[in-house]
């Protein structure tokens, strides 16, 4: 263990079980994730992969009867351990869910609504987070005449990269995203893939996806989960052109799954 | 090929379909026939004392005197309007934050027991018959009230307390709909931002969800408002304008099911009775447009 130890991330997980009840949704994986890189995560439905990503910012902890071994280490301190602040946790780990799922509120107060939690006072601090967070998503210069519109009256590709801002509204260093264009047309899940490798180059993301050609074109790499298992994890290109295990191919390829 | 089938011979599910078109559109109309001759017929007699000059509409509205068998009889309704709206509305208050948090409890604090224990047990309140409710009232908060405050414990309030526990049911089970239809991750993505609970309850949970529990509370005010037995058994019955919550007082279903009996058709009390039934019926229209404007709001 001491080795591993030595060529620690700073973000990882190690030997993490979930657990369903009895039912071991995943079994013992042990994952890094460098800085600035973009991690996808793939397999057949079902094989723990949303359940891993939920994980780690511990949003299964509201799921009854869901309970966690091993660790996940962030900056050197383990998330699962006892006494773990979840609210600041959250603050470092963002997340965005497959379906768009803005609040009922105005485009700027879906902005705003974290970091007045996190403590930031005033308008004009607000404002600016409000605008550097949309920036950083792609969607200023399409909604900065409308910030007080509902959020609701956005396509459903500027309401993905308005939760992509909200997520972002906090400043955390990682981005988790479960399946985050599958709900989008083809334009739209471009604008969404082209922001992601933006993005990478100030945080890590981890990325759950079903779709092979854009775990290929995004990530640099990749995870492949079957039945909670880990299979198969190396540099994207390694995987997708000569993986080492046969069942890894098969999947890649559309055989199965 | 296929005009010469429709020609030929009608097929057999044709006529199945025309037979259950057939069937459902005698059923809506009649439907519509009930409706509307009871509309008609409450409404007609409703404003007979009106039109026939017997009584001034501004007189029965506004009226504080309810004499109908004195020398020079009067018919003031004001009493009782006042008195209905003043129990609905009590009971509102009264029932619709214990009814949100109970809902709020059931969905958001302890999903798992909370729907499979409390949601039957909210779903029995509504089960049990309103004599039973009155009943209740008469025999434990009437007692109570009478030690407690001054009065003889029937009146406003204890009509008030009746009513908000039998629409308990009816906002909490409404409100615990609109609750639990709420996205999931909605609700995650404010705790993904570090928001605590009390924070997402508060700030993305109850604003969503608003318009959807106050159309429980319309709901349940619509209950309260049109509900007759266990106020009347709660309430004291006295034809006076409430000046105290624990002074007697009526409701205009509680006047119409006391002295309904005691009348003859066609007479001026009579008539006034029912005219107290037609702005009975049409304060329920008023809240059905409520709650459909509420709908409405609830879908942007």
């Amino acid at each position: 263990m001491g080795t591993a130890a030595a060529v620690r991330e700073s973000f990882q997980t190690e030997n993490l079980s979930i657990f369903y009840g009895t039912y071991e949704a995943v079994k013992g994986i042990s994952l890094p994730f460098a800085q600035k890189t973009v991690t996808a995560l793939i397999g057949p439905s079902g094989c723990g992969k949303s359940t891993f990503l939920r994980s780690l910012n511990r949003m299964n902890d509201d799921i009854s009867g869901s309970t966690t071994k091993g660790s996940i280490w962030i900056d050197g301190v383990d998330i699962n351990a006892q006494g773990t602040d979840v609210i600041k946790l959250r603050q470092k780990i963002g997340m965005v869910w497959q379906k768009p799922n803005p609040f009922y509120k105005s485009i700027y107060e879906n902005i705003a609504f974290g970091p007045k939690y996190h403590g930031v006072k005033g308008k004009a601090a607000l404002d600016e987070i409000v605008e550097s967070s949309l920036r950083r998503a792609a969607l200023w210069d399409e909604v900065k005449d409308r910030l007080k519109d509902s959020a609701l009256a956005l396509s459903g590709g500027q309401q993905q990269r308005l939760c992509i801002a909200r997520a972002l509204s906090v400043n955390p260093q990682i981005l988790l995203l479960d399946e985050p264009a599958s709900a989008l047309d083809p334009v739209s899940t471009g604008k969404v893939e082209e922001l992601i490798k933006e993005l990478k180059e100030d945080l890590r993301i981890v990325i759950v996806t079903h779709n092979m050609q854009q775990a290929a074109r995004i990530s640099d790499y990749t995870a492949y989960f079957y039945l909670g298992s880990l299979v198969e994890y190396d540099k994207t290109e390694k995987v997708f052109s000569n993986p080492e295990n046969q069942m890894t191919q098969e999947y890649i390829m559309g055989r199965f799954g | 090929m296929r005009g010469k089938t429709n020609t030929k011979k009608i097929e057999k599910h044709h006529i199945e379909d025309m037979v259950g078109r057939i069937y459902m559109s005698l059923c809506v109309l009649l439907l519509i026939v009930i409706i509307v001759s009871m509309v008609y017929f409450v409404a007609s007699k409703g404003i007979a004392n009106f039109i026939s000059g017997e009584v001034k509409l501004t007189d029965f509205l506004f009226g504080t005197k309810w004499a109908p068998e004195a020398d020079t009889p009067s018919y003031g309704a004001l009493p009782f309007i006042s008195g209905s709206f003043l129990v609905t509305l009590l009971a509102a208050l009264i029932a619709s934050p214990l009814s949100i948090c109970a809902a709020l409890f059931m969905t958001e604090i302890v999903p798992g027991w909370g729907k499979k224990l409390l949601q039957p047990v909210i779903e029995l309140l509504s089960g049990i018959p309103s004599v039973v409710y009155g009943f209740v009232g008469l025999s434990v908060i009437v007692p109570f009230l009478r030690d407690t405050f001054p009065g003889q414990g029937i009146g406003v309030a204890a009509g008030a307390l009746v009513l908000s526990v039998m629409i308990l049911p009816t906002i909490t089970s409404v409100a615990a709909d609109a609750l639990a239809s709420l996205p999931q991750n909605l609700k995650e993505s404010s705790f993904a931002l570090g928001a605590t609970r009390w924070q997402t309850i508060s700030r993305v949970i109850l604003p969503t969800t608003m318009p959807a529990i106050m159309t429980g509370v319309v709901l349940g005010m619509a209950r309260a408002f049109g509900e007759a037995l266990a106020v009347q058994m709660v309430i004291g019955n006295a034809p006076f304008v409430p000046r105290s919550l624990f002074e007697s007082a009526s409701t205009l279903t509680s006047v119409i099911t006391l002295s309904m009996g005691n009348t003859t058709m066609g007479s001026t009390i009579n008539n006034a009775l029912w005219s107290m039934a037609l702005v009975l019926m049409l304060m329920t229209f008023v809240f059905v447009l409520l709650v459909r404007m509420l709908e409405r709001r609830n879908k942007i």
